[in-house]
């Protein structure tokens, strides 16, 4: 009656790792896009943006993110969109990891020093010349390590999306599991195959991080 | 055309304020057993002992770099397999508190560090005990020295809480996900719950600002 937790799964799991990995990619990218306009709201000279991205960040990170993907799934229906849930995961992980990022990257360009924009200013830089060619370079170093450690944390949380039905590694453990009925095992096998994917990534964020010599200092608290 | 209709999703506020509570003790509870096992695992981290230092680092590693959810399920669905059958509540502050204590071991791990050992000498020189050294002389300090870190993992963990609704303990989630079922007005239940979220934040971060300079009044001498 029940199916024997064999290789077969391992595969049917290690294909749905493929999607929890490209879920986690979307939110990167998306977020990355997302975040950058946040960063830059967030350190304009403009009072009200400085306002409206801080706001922004607060309610995201004072929310729980399931509830954030909870509203984005009917949010989206709400509105009329009948869309599928890689989408709606897509879509609150791309709102939640911008917050993430946009922080992140806001500390990374604070932590450039003011004669930099000075000496920029002094020899006649406007601002986005500014940016591009002397604060962004720098803060790049700053913000490498603690983006990568990051990732680890979307990676993991990518999890969830399985609650709103989108098969990716952890949904398809559960089906295993069901199938199976060796959920120990199954979901054991689901757990090692995150940690390989997260315990690489963090290997890398801390080996950039002793690389740029940043020890540490702008790691998320995670 | 849409339109929200919150007046079926409020009407039930009561069951959102026990859910919050709920959440709230639930949170303080995670938080309290997850400090134990953080302060045990930072020693054990820097013991010279080489296996207590294995199993702690492996401890640490394991359970942060494993999504929670999977925690879960190993402990509710997993653990009954090799004869550990937990109900869902016990269940869910298990699993809570193993993932509180690996993140508080790194931050009180740190905390420790920041003692100077000749504090710890002259302490022993005074003729303190090795009970009141530790409590007065490393551990006060140590946890006044990684405070803000401590309060922002409270706040994760009080967001994680939403997360043992999946193993059906009623706390705000779980609440607003029975609710939805009840009103049919999904979106309005889970924006009423974010509300409530926010507003828990808001207050324990508020909180722990007044809780700081009471605790720890010793930061404050002479300000």
């Amino acid at each position: 009656m029940f199916q024997t937790f064999s290789f077969n799964h391992v595969l049917f799991l290690a294909q749905a790792g493929l999607w929890t990995l490209l879920l986690s990619c979307m939110a990167l990218f998306g977020g990355a896009i997302f975040g950058a306009l946040i960063m830059l709201a967030r350190i304009s000279l403009y009072a009200p943006l400085r306002f409206i991205a801080k706001a922004y960040i607060y309610v995201i990170q004072g929310t729980p993110l399931l509830v954030l993907l909870f509203i984005a799934y009917f949010g989206l229906a709400f509105a009329g969109y009948d869309v599928p849930a890689l989408v709606a995961a897509g879509f609150a992980f791309t709102l939640y990891a911008a917050a993430f990022l946009g922080e992140i990257w806001r500390g990374s360009i604070e932590a450039i020093g003011k004669g930099q924009w000075e000496g920029a200013a002094a020899i006649g830089l406007n601002w986005p010349k500014t940016m591009r060619f002397v604060i962004v370079p720098q803060a790049v170093r700053v913000a490498i390590p603690p983006t990568v450690g990051f990732f680890v944390q979307l990676v993991k949380n990518t999890a969830l999306a399985s609650i709103i039905g989108f098969v990716e590694l952890t949904r398809a453990g559960q089906i295993v599991a069901n199938a199976t009925y060796q959920p120990l095992s199954v979901y054991m096998t689901v757990a090692a195959m995150y940690f390989v994917i997260c315990s690489c990534l963090s290997f890398v964020s801390r080996r950039l991080d002793e690389k740029f010599q940043n020890n540490g200092v702008h790691q998320p608290i995670t | 055309m849409f339109y929200f209709e919150f007046s079926g999703t409020l009407a039930r506020w009561p069951e959102f304020v026990h859910a919050g509570v709920f959440t709230v003790l639930l949170s303080a509870t995670a938080m309290l057993l997850g400090l134990i096992i953080g302060i045990a695992g930072a020693f054990a981290r820097l013991s010279s002992v080489r296996p207590a230092r294995v199993i702690a680092g492996s401890y640490v590693e394991i359970i942060r770099n494993t999504p929670f959810l999977v925690q879960i399920y190993i402990i509710y669905f997993g653990l009954p397999a090799i004869g550990v059958r937990l109900d869902a509540l016990t269940a869910g502050i298990l699993s809570l508190s193993l993932y509180a204590g690996a993140y508080i071991t790194e931050i009180a791990r740190a905390g420790i560090e920041t003692i100077d050992k000749g504090q710890v000498e002259a302490a022993r020189a005074l003729g303190l005990s090795p009970y009141l050294t530790f409590r007065h002389v490393i551990l006060k300090p140590a946890m006044a020295a990684v405070y803000p870190a401590l309060t922002s993992q409270f706040i994760l963990i009080m967001l994680a809480t939403s997360v043992v609704s999946v193993i059906s303990i009623p706390e705000l989630t779980g609440v607003a996900n029975d609710i939805q079922g009840l009103t049919f007005r999904s979106l309005e239940a889970f924006l009423v719950v974010a509300a409530i979220y926010l507003g828990l934040t808001a207050a324990f971060k508020g909180l722990f600002t007044v809780f700081d300079r009471t605790i720890f009044s010793f930061k404050y001498v002479g300000r």
